[in-house]
């Protein structure tokens, strides 16, 4: 086994053990390790591997690692981070369901998650203010941001929906750039 | 047989539940229906609990539960399995493709739309967790008293958690240092 698909795996492990709520919670953890520490991926790459992600079937946490996979060792990398974010769920959970049947009702691990969620909460904040810095600058882009955040969050509808006007509104402004030039 | 049978129903879960982690929730609750002697609906409200209070993507701690209750480890490991092989196969596609196409203007244009929608989305995502871990759970909101759906201390705490993460001198603390200490903090003040 070579040594980069090794350390996708353990890269990978450790992202998986420390996402708690799953999905984009796992933001921090990704711009971390895969940005800031082995600069395998920009920021750009895990909105776009987001993107993707939120309307492709599948889990998002293992859609983006087998995207990552795939961009740095093809296939074999694909499979390698893929069971590297599953594996600390495997053997957690199946530890949890076979000793402890009522894990979730122990008060010290409801307490201990009622924190748990103000960091991660935190944490997405502190993600979010950097991706704003890189990737909403000009008006346009601030439109389209308030308008996917206001669909969500305010109306809830589905993310899908978000995802495609988006990408419509894309081409639509790079058609209408290429004509003013 | 039941492990062909767990490997058909994942598999159908991680082929058509769009959106990820809680987007597979319909299809267990379907699953309880078609196979009562795997698992009850009650049930499922236990395994939503522990898969959120324990790392790991939600829709792989749902599968590898229920694949544990059915049958055992094989079970778990099995329905972890089946869930990821439609991503893995699907996504290694689209990876190839955008590979090749990268450089083409139309798809730049698609990704110039589509990174800052991204972000707005996870805004969303960010501000419903806010709302649960901020605010008194089942609070009604009260004219003349609008401040009484907000647990302060829990407030307190985020604030000071936001400013950490923007502070020079501790903005490149580990993520995981926030969580522990925020675990601690919640069993100690009894949150």
């Amino acid at each position: 086994m070579g040594k980069d698909l090794w350390a996708l795996v353990v890269s990978f492990f450790k992202i998986g053990i420390m996402t708690f709520g799953g999905g984009y919670a796992m933001l921090p953890m990704l711009q971390r390790e895969l940005v800031e520490n082995k600069k395998w991926v920009t920021e750009e790459e895990i909105l776009n591997y987001f993107a993707i992600g939120q309307c492709t079937p599948g889990v998002i946490a293992v859609n983006t690692a087998t995207f990552v996979g795939y961009k740095i060792r093809k296939i074999p990398g694909a499979i390698f981070a893929t069971v590297g974010v599953v594996l600390p769920s495997v053997i957690i959970i199946t530890v949890i369901a076979a000793i402890l049947s009522n894990f979730a009702h122990i008060p010290v691990v409801q307490h201990a998650f009622a924190g748990i969620r103000i960091a991660v909460s935190a944490l997405i904040v502190a993600s979010v203010i950097k991706l704003i810095k890189t990737n909403v600058k000009n008006l346009p882009q601030i439109i389209i941001a308030v308008a996917a955040f206001i669909l969500v969050a305010v109306l809830g509808q589905n993310p899908v929906f978000a995802v495609i006007g988006a990408a419509v509104a894309g081409l639509c402004l790079g058609k209408w750039g290429e004509r003013k030039k | 047989m039941t492990y062909l049978l767990i490997f058909w129903e994942f598999f159908k879960t991680g082929l058509f539940a769009v959106g990820g982690g809680l987007a597979t929730l319909p299809f267990l609750t379907q699953m309880s229906q078609t196979h009562p002697d795997w698992f009850t609906t009650e049930m499922l409200t236990d395994m939503i609990a522990v898969s959120e209070s324990t790392p790991g993507p939600i829709g792989v701690n749902m599968a590898t539960y229920v694949g544990f209750t059915v049958a055992g480890v094989p079970g778990a490991i099995i329905a972890t399995c089946s869930l990821v092989l439609p991503s893995l196969i699907i996504i290694t596609i689209i990876a190839g493709m955008l590979e090749k196409y990268t450089n083409n203007k139309y798809v730049q244009w698609v990704f110039s739309g589509l990174r800052p929608a991204v972000t707005g989305l996870i805004a969303a995502a960010g501000y419903s967790v806010i709302k649960l871990s901020i605010m008194v759970p089942d609070a009604v909101f009260n004219w003349k008293a609008p401040w009484a759906i907000f647990d302060w201390k829990c407030v307190l705490i985020f604030a000071v958690f936001v400013v950490l993460t923007q502070l020079k001198w501790t903005k490149k603390l580990h993520p995981i240092i926030f969580i522990a200490a925020a675990a601690v903090l919640g069993i100690v003040l009894g949150l």
